[in-house]
């Protein structure tokens, strides 16, 4: 027997990174801009998503959404109320979307018919920092009855994101909910991120929100 | 919770790195992973000797090399490891960093292998 050494220097997640990279392309060639929103359980995206599209298909734009959870189509069944295309992605355990999944589920769809494409991520605040879905800009959501010091506890998550956004503004009160801190805390983690304090109930910041998802599209377009 | 996965992508990548070694079985596999790179070496170490079973790389020790979180700061040009990951800014002059050097690195640096003899003839 003789042993020996192989250096490999090889990316583990390579073969989701190269499908991200295909993607992002298509995505561009296309025009379309996509949002990767990613959370814990419970902050709700559904909700925030469900108004983004609304708001967004009223002003004329055309929308579509992916929604991924380990069961159940009710996300994907709540979000066609809208009357945006959209389709579940179940992982049946896996705890993250990957770039394979949202390919296959892109399947029919023209895309260059698309102004936005919105993907829900499996509510979990680890596992889908390590996976490129392909998006332009990633979305950490944070809700006010989750604690202030969320993005100090998930670094590796905030620190990926290209925007956060604060859920549930409505019930900032009641939760005696400290706004100073959290945004020091995001912005201790990702400096220099715009933050957005949003209520899909009342409707709340969702003006600035939708301003900012039409500027990072023209920035796409010109890119 | 995402190492089952993370194992799993390592066996295969080593399994089609060792097509061109006949024969030959892994004894030790390196990664180097970033501070940031969300991944649990405890979970990695449970989850490895789950996922090796059956596979060339059965009974082989993984190796975890944590890397620190480096930065780059625009402002005073300083390199350097950040604090803690509670806080992205220069340790020089306290201006929000924008740009990591490493810390997000997820690879397998090399593997040991044994390769069998060359078959004498008698």
């Amino acid at each position: 027997m003789t042993t020996r050494i192989v250096e490999l220097r090889k990316g583990i997640l390579k073969k989701n990174d190269e499908l991200a990279a295909g993607l992002r392309q298509r995505f561009a060639s296309a025009g379309v801009l996509v949002l990767n929103l990613v959370s814990s359980p419970g902050t709700g995206k559904t909700a925030f998503l469900e108004r983004t599209l609304n708001a967004l298909r009223e002003g004329g734009a055309r929308v579509a959404a992916l929604v991924g959870d380990l069961e159940t189509d009710n996300d994907a069944r709540r979000l066609e109320a809208s009357g945006a295309p959209v389709r579940q992605i179940n992982t049946h355990g896996i705890c993250h979307l990957e770039a394979e999944m949202v390919s296959k589920h892109l399947e029919g769809w023209d895309l260059a018919g698309l102004d936005y494409l919105f993907i829900e991520n499996v509510g979990n605040l680890v596992c889908p920092s390590s996976y490129d879905l392909g998006e332009k800009v990633r979305v950490a959501l944070l809700s006010v009855t989750e604690g202030e010091d969320k993005p100090l506890k998930y670094p590796t998550l905030f620190n990926s994101a290209d925007a956060a956004v604060i859920t549930k503004i409505d019930l900032a009160e009641p939760c005696e909910f400290d706004r100073e801190a959290a945004l020091k805390n995001i912005r201790a983690i990702r400096p220099g991120i715009r933050v957005f304090e949003t209520s899909a109930k009342s409707g709340a910041g969702m003006t600035e929100w939708l301003e900012y998802l039409k500027e990072q599209r023209v920035s796409h377009a010109g890119s | 919770m995402h190492e089952l996965s993370i194992v799993g992508s390592i066996v295969d990548s080593v399994t089609e790195s060792l097509a061109v070694y006949h024969g030959a079985r892994v004894t030790e596999v390196r990664l180097r992973v970033g501070a940031l790179a969300a991944v649990v070496e405890d979970s990695l170490q449970f989850c490895y000797g789950i996922a090796t079973e059956g596979t060339l790389l059965e009974g082989s020790k993984l190796v975890v090399q944590i890397l620190p979180v480096i930065m780059h700061c625009g402002a005073c040009g300083a390199d350097g490891e950040i604090a803690s990951l509670q806080s992205f800014r220069c340790p020089h002059c306290g201006e929000p960093v924008s740009e990591l050097r490493q810390g997000r690195e997820l690879e397998i640096e090399s593997i040991e292998i044994e390769e069998a003899e060359e078959a004498v003839e008698p």
